[in-house]
């Protein structure tokens, strides 16, 4: 790459945080040289490299699908290995941490909410007992088309930019939010599941889908276009739904 | 320090440690899990794997046909038994991963669709779209969390094994987030972390692919086996090195150089297919490794295309149309346009051979059982039998899932049959011991630095292990490791934090990648032969570029010596069952070996 390294570079300025060392945030700048191709994470291996081996980021496939480097770019919830300084060229950088999660350490936040509510809301087959003994020389019939309902909400890969865009996450960490609501429609409306009665209580509740308020910024940010809003606005439907038929007739 | 007492320990939780978790807690809900991993669950690399996984499941296809493609592709230096374990097996657990919800691609009727992959006699490879690693390892960590009995203990870093009276009693690890060291006692240990592309500068993989498993074995004595077994894999985009799954090929997609010739047919790989219509274990379907050596080829003839990134031939895929490549691969399309700049709906993409699998590994039965006793290893950090010289796309993927299994099994069995939990002075004294050699790294006023050190790692063993080798640049590549690991403990460490201290890790995990890359050189330079991946051009009058089955039909182990710091190289037998070593071909010449083959056994 050293070769078409031009004569470009950038001011990246990165928030750091040493939490055994410092009280608040704090901010360092570096000018990083940087050619057509150069990501953020990339400027980001550069920093290490050559300026703050002691800079702390999460990252590893590079290919924007283990979902490990979100972090806010000039205020926007952004994969650093999928966002390009050429897109950026003429301005100034900023690197913070994924907004609305506790920072750990410089750019790396507390993801653990995030992954409890995913944990939370049963994100796995549960087979209805007609199919709890299928043999594992078949499988379900899915069609094409059945696929295809959920598919889009499967593509997730719980990077946490859509936490980091939610205004209703901001101001109430108890939402469910839209990565782990995404995955509990995907579950509910896969045609080999049945355990949609399991999960109904969690799209019901307070913190489910009707905290959304629709703002849609989850689904701008997200960097494989899984469209979470669309999933929760699906989601009152169905929620809506149970309502109703629980109105005509009560559980037993 | 903090102690956990596990039945099982788990190292790596990607497809393989994730598949042995749940056989686990399947096996017995009372057995406690103790799934460590550097990363999230869902970080692992198999997260990456594109085009899918094989498994018979055609009409026209049988165990007998995988087993052969297998084994042939492996250049016979496959263990048999393994293999035909393998075949058997690789159905029910895709058809497990379905029930769990796995995304696999459908025929109209709602069935299970497979697509072609190189060297695969028979089109066998499930895929849930270009993203099967992806689906297939979120489908493990979500099943996951319904078994109580799985403890995570994730962004844990392992910095040894306790050991004690020659049986595998634990793991020593820093948690990353909290910036403590924690110990873990299991009955069973299991190596899972996956393989050490990371060794070579140029790569496929994650940044955390750097061979912490294969070393941790490695300097507890374990045999490495098979190391010079390096895939190239033959199309990554130029610089960054991003994979172009072989899917891309099954699809129908071909390869041209630079005069848009389709140079396949000159590399016993032809005659050529008309574009739009592939044929197994034809042109761009045949095996990875005879790709990238005929790369390699083109390249000494000036046949390629140059870009200021380097070297390329094209991967032309326009034929396909927009709507079929963005159903069957859609990744393939973000990353080409995302990386490259190229939407190859519409241009061929430039592609060039980049470094991608581990064929060796710990050395197993088929039990996954090491040599040390209460230690396991599994996926792509090991060396349990089924890729021999080159690992067949698609292979190993499955191999994940059937051998995480039989791991998780295995250890469950060794759980119970075992009533108490260790515990000793001994192994706490072991994870003191590794807790002060990891922090005597805060120690040290060298002026070396890590960024260098690895890249020289990495440029090394590009010259001197790559697609084709010789004595002397093998020989360099030795020296050149002898020296880099003499300053390795000569970095100093700027970051004094212990909470999720990056530079730290990434120091050690450059000594265990390392290790790793003398397994790998040392073991290459003693095999004096050419197979699969490992291609020589050298020896008296050229003798190393045959394949000598006198000599060579052996597997190579790697075993560290502690007096010298290096790894002793020598040889064991391969398993041959039913299938007789034979030149291995492809192309009209397999289709002429085959006929003879039945005419004879016709007789």
């Amino acid at each position: 790459m050293e070769q078409t390294l031009n004569n470009k570079t950038m001011k990246i300025t990165v928030q750091r945080y040493r939490p055994e060392q410092d009280e608040k945030p704090w901010e360092q700048t570096f000018d990083v040289p940087y050619h057509n191709e150069t990501s953020v994470l990339e400027a980001l291996f550069y920093i290490k490299d050559n300026f703050e081996p002691s800079l702390s980021f999460r990252w590893s496939c590079r290919m924007a699908v283990c979902g490990s480097c979100g972090m806010m770019v000039n205020g926007v919830p952004h994969l650093a290995c999928k966002t390009f300084l050429r897109d950026y060229e003429g301005k100034d950088m900023k690197i913070e941490p994924l907004a609305n999660f506790p920072i750990e350490r410089d750019l790396v936040v507390d993801l653990s909410d995030l992954i409890e509510k995913i944990e939370r809301i049963k994100p796995y087959i549960i087979p209805a007992p007609k199919d709890k003994n299928m043999p594992l020389t078949k499988s379900f019939k899915q069609t094409p088309q059945q696929m295809e309902a959920y598919l889009q909400f499967a593509q997730c890969i719980n990077c946490g930019c859509c936490y980091a865009a939610c205004p209703q996450y901001k101001l109430n960490p108890k939402f469910i939010g839209p990565a782990a609501l995404t995955l509990l429609y995907r579950y509910n409306i896969d045609n080999r599941d049945g355990g949609q009665k399991l999960r109904l209580p969690f799209l019901n509740a307070e913190e489910g889908v009707w905290s959304c308020t629709f703002v849609g910024y989850c689904s701008e940010v997200c960097p494989k276009s899984v469209d979470p809003s669309s999933a929760i606005q699906l989601g009152k439907k169905m929620s809506a739904t149970d309502y109703v038929f629980k109105m005509i007739k009560p559980e037993e | 320090m903090e102690k956990y007492l596990a039945d099982v320990a788990i190292v790596g939780a990607g497809g393989t440690g994730l598949r042995a978790a749940i056989a686990v807690a399947q096996a017995n809900p009372s057995l406690r899990v103790a799934l460590i991993s550097k990363v999230y669950p869902m970080r692992s690399h198999t997260v990456a794997a594109e085009g899918g996984a094989a498994g018979v499941v055609r009409d026209d296809d049988s165990y007998q046909k995988h087993f052969e493609d297998t084994v042939a592709g492996g250049d016979w230096l496959c263990e048999q038994d393994v293999c035909e374990y393998f075949v058997r097996h690789t159905a029910e657990e895709l058809y497990q991963l379905e029930h769990w919800g796995c995304p696999w691609s459908r025929k109209p009727d709602g069935s299970i669709n497979v697509r072609r992959f190189g060297g695969m006699k028979v089109p066998r490879t499930w895929f849930a779209a270009d993203k099967s690693g992806f689906h297939m390892l979120h489908t493990l960590f979500q099943t996951s969390v319904q078994f109580p009995s799985i403890q995570r203990f994730d962004e844990h870093f392992v910095l040894d094994l306790l050991e004690e009276d020659g049986v595998c009693r634990g793991v020593v690890c820093y948690d990353l987030q909290n910036g403590v060291f924690r110990q873990i006692n299991a009955k069973a240990v299991f190596l899972a972390t996956g393989g050490a592309g990371r060794a070579y500068a140029f790569n496929t993989d994650g940044g955390i692919v750097t061979g912490d498993g294969i070393a941790l074995a490695y300097r507890h004595g374990v045999p490495i086996r098979d190391m010079e077994f390096v895939q190239y894999h033959p199309t990554g985009l130029l610089g960054c090195g991003l994979l172009m799954t072989e899917g891309c090929r099954g699809e129908g997609g071909v390869l041209y150089n630079k005069d848009h010739y389709r140079y396949l047919q000159d590399y016993g790989l032809g005659p050529e297919t008309p574009v739009g219509s592939p044929k197994n274990k034809y042109m761009e379907l045949g095996p990875r490794d005879r790709l990238s050596q005929a790369f390699w080829n083109e390249s000494k003839k000036g046949r390629t295309i140059k870009y200021p990134l380097g070297e390329a031939v094209l991967l032309d895929l326009t034929h396909l149309g927009e709507k079929y490549l963005h159903e069957r691969l859609p990744l393939i399309c973000e990353l080409a346009e995302t990386y490259s700049g190229v939407d190859p709906v519409k241009q061929p993409v430039p592609v060039r051979p980049v470094v991608h699998y581990t064929m060796g590994g710990i050395e197993t039965n088929g039990r996954t059982e090491t040599r040390m006793e209460g230690l396991y290893a599994g996926g792509e950090c090991a060396s349990v039998g089924i890729h021999g010289a080159n690992r067949l796309g698609s292979n190993s993927l499955v191999e994940t899932i059937v051998f995480g299994k039989v791991a998780g099994d295995a250890m469950a069995e060794r759980a119970m049959s075992i009533k108490n939990v260790y515990e000793s002075a001994e192994l706490d004294r072991q994870a003191e011991e590794a807790e002060k050699r990891a922090l005597s790294l805060f120690d040290v006023k060298g002026g070396e630095s890590m960024s260098k050190i690895r890249s020289e790692m990495g440029n090394s063993m590009e010259e001197g292990v790559g697609i084709y080798r010789e004595e002397e640049g093998m020989q360099k590549t030795i020296d050149t490791l002898k020296a880099l690991k003499q300053r390795l403990p000569n970095v100093p460490l700027s970051d004094r934090g212990r909470v999720f201290n990056t530079e730290w890790m990434n120091l050690i995990e450059l000594g265990y990648t390392m290790d790793v890359a003398q397994c790998m050189v040392h073991s290459a330079i003693n095999r004096k032969e050419s197979r699969g991946s490992h291609q020589r051009l050298d020896g008296p009058n050229g003798a190393y570029k045959q394949r000598d089955d006198v000599n060579f039909l052996k597997h190579s182990l790697a075993i560290y010596n502690k007096e010298t710091g290096l790894p002793d190289i020598s040889l064991s037998d391969v398993k041959i069952t039913t299938f007789q070593p034979a030149k291995r071909v492809y192309g009209a010449e397999a289709e002429a070996a085959e006929a003879a083959r039945k005419a004879k056994e016709a007789k």
